[in-house]
C-alpha cells in the first residue's frame, strides 16, 4: 500500500512536469510563461473543486508541483470568502500557502549571506 | 541574403528539439522529486504527529530548504540543465528561482541587490498566482451569492 502511494506520487508528479515540458518544447513558451500557466491552471482547477480530489489521490504528486501554489492561494481565498464575504478574498489569500513563500524568503536570504555568486558559466 | 533565406539557414543549423528525450527526463526527475516529497511527508506523519492535511506545508518548507542548499552549492543548476521542466515545475524550482536571484543580487549589496532582486524570477509566479486566485475566488463568491453553486 505504501509502495502504491509512492508510485502514484511519482506518476502524477511526473505527468504534471511533462505537461510543463510540452508547454516549453511544443508550445514554445519560456520557462516563466510555463510556470505562470501551470499556477493559473491550478487556481482554476481549485475553483472548479477538482484539485482537492487530486491531492487526496496523489499526495505529494499533487502538492509538490507549482500548480498546488495556485490551488493553495485560491483555497485560502475561497475559505475566508465563505466566512467573511468579499473581504475574505483578500485576507484569506496567503492563509494556506504561507509556508512555501516564507521558507523561500528566509532560506533565500540565508543563502545570500552564506554562498557567493558562481557566475553564469560552469 | 534576404530574410527568407536567413530563416531557412537558421532552421538548418538549429538542432531539432529532442521532444521524447526531454519529456522522459522531465517525467523521471519531476516524478522523483515528488516521490522524495511523499517520503518526507510520511516522516512528518509518522515521527512528528502531523496529519495528512498539516504535513503538506511542513513538507513544502523542507523541500524548499533542500533546494536552497543545492542551489547555493551550484548543484540545482546542473539538475535544471538536465531535467528542464522536471526540476522547474516542482516547488523546489520555485525555491531555486528565489535563492539564485538572492545570491546573484549579493554583488549589489544587501538591500538593493538581495532585497530588490529576490523575486526577480519568482515574482511573476506570485503575481499571476495571486491575481488568478483573486478572480477565481471572486467569481465563485458571486456565483454562490447568486445561488448558482454552493461552496
Amino acid at each position: 500500500m505504501l509502495f502504491f502511494n509512492f508510485l502514484i506520487a511519482f506518476m502524477v508528479g511526473g505527468i504534471i512536469c511533462v505537461i510543463g515540458q510540452l508547454l516549453m518544447d511544443v508550445g514554445k513558451l519560456t520557462p516563466g510563461h510555463t510556470l505562470v500557466t501551470l499556477v493559473v491552471a491550478g487556481s482554476i482547477l481549485d475553483g472548479l473543486g477538482l484539485y482537492d480530489p487530486l491531492i487526496d489521490f496523489a499526495g505529494a504528486g499533487a502538492t509538490i508541483p507549482i500548480t498546488s501554489f495556485g490551488n493553495a492561494l485560491t483555497h485560502g481565498a475561497m475559505a475566508e470568502a465563505e466566512k467573511h464575504g468579499w473581504v475574505g478574498v483578500l485576507t484569506g489569500m496567503f492563509e494556506v500557502t504561507s509556508s512555501g513563500i516564507s521558507a523561500a524568503i528566509v532560506f533565500g536570504f540565508l543563502a545570500a549571506l552564506i554562498f557567493k555568486p558562481k557566475g553564469k558559466v560552469d | 541574403m534576404d530574410p527568407q533565406e536567413y530563416q531557412q539557414l537558421e532552421q538548418q543549423i538549429t538542432p531539432p528539439t529532442p521532444y521524447v528525450k526531454n519529456v522522459l527526463k522531465a517525467f523521471l526527475v519531476g516524478g522523483l522529486i515528488c516521490t522524495i516529497g511523499q517520503a518526507i511527508m510520511y516522516l512528518y506523519i509518522i515521527f512528528f504527529d502531523f496529519t495528512d492535511k498539516t504535513a503538506g506545508n511542513a513538507t513544502t518548507a523542507t523541500m524548499v530548504f533542500i533546494a536552497a542548499v543545492l542551489t547555493g552549492l551550484g548543484i540545482y543548476r546542473k539538475l535544471g540543465a538536465f531535467a528542464g521542466a522536471g526540476s522547474a515545475v516542482p516547488v523546489t524550482g520555485f525555491s531555486n528561482a528565489v535563492v539564485s536571484a538572492a545570491i546573484e543580487g549579493r554583488t549589489e549589496g544587501m538591500v538593493l541587490g538581495v532585497g530588490g532582486n529576490i523575486f526577480k524570477l519568482a515574482g511573476s509566479v506570485i503575481l499571476f498566482g495571486v491575481g488568478s486566485a483573486f478572480f477565481v475566488a471572486l467569481i465563485k463568491l458571486i456565483l454562490v451569492t447568486a445561488g448558482v453553486v454552493k461552496w
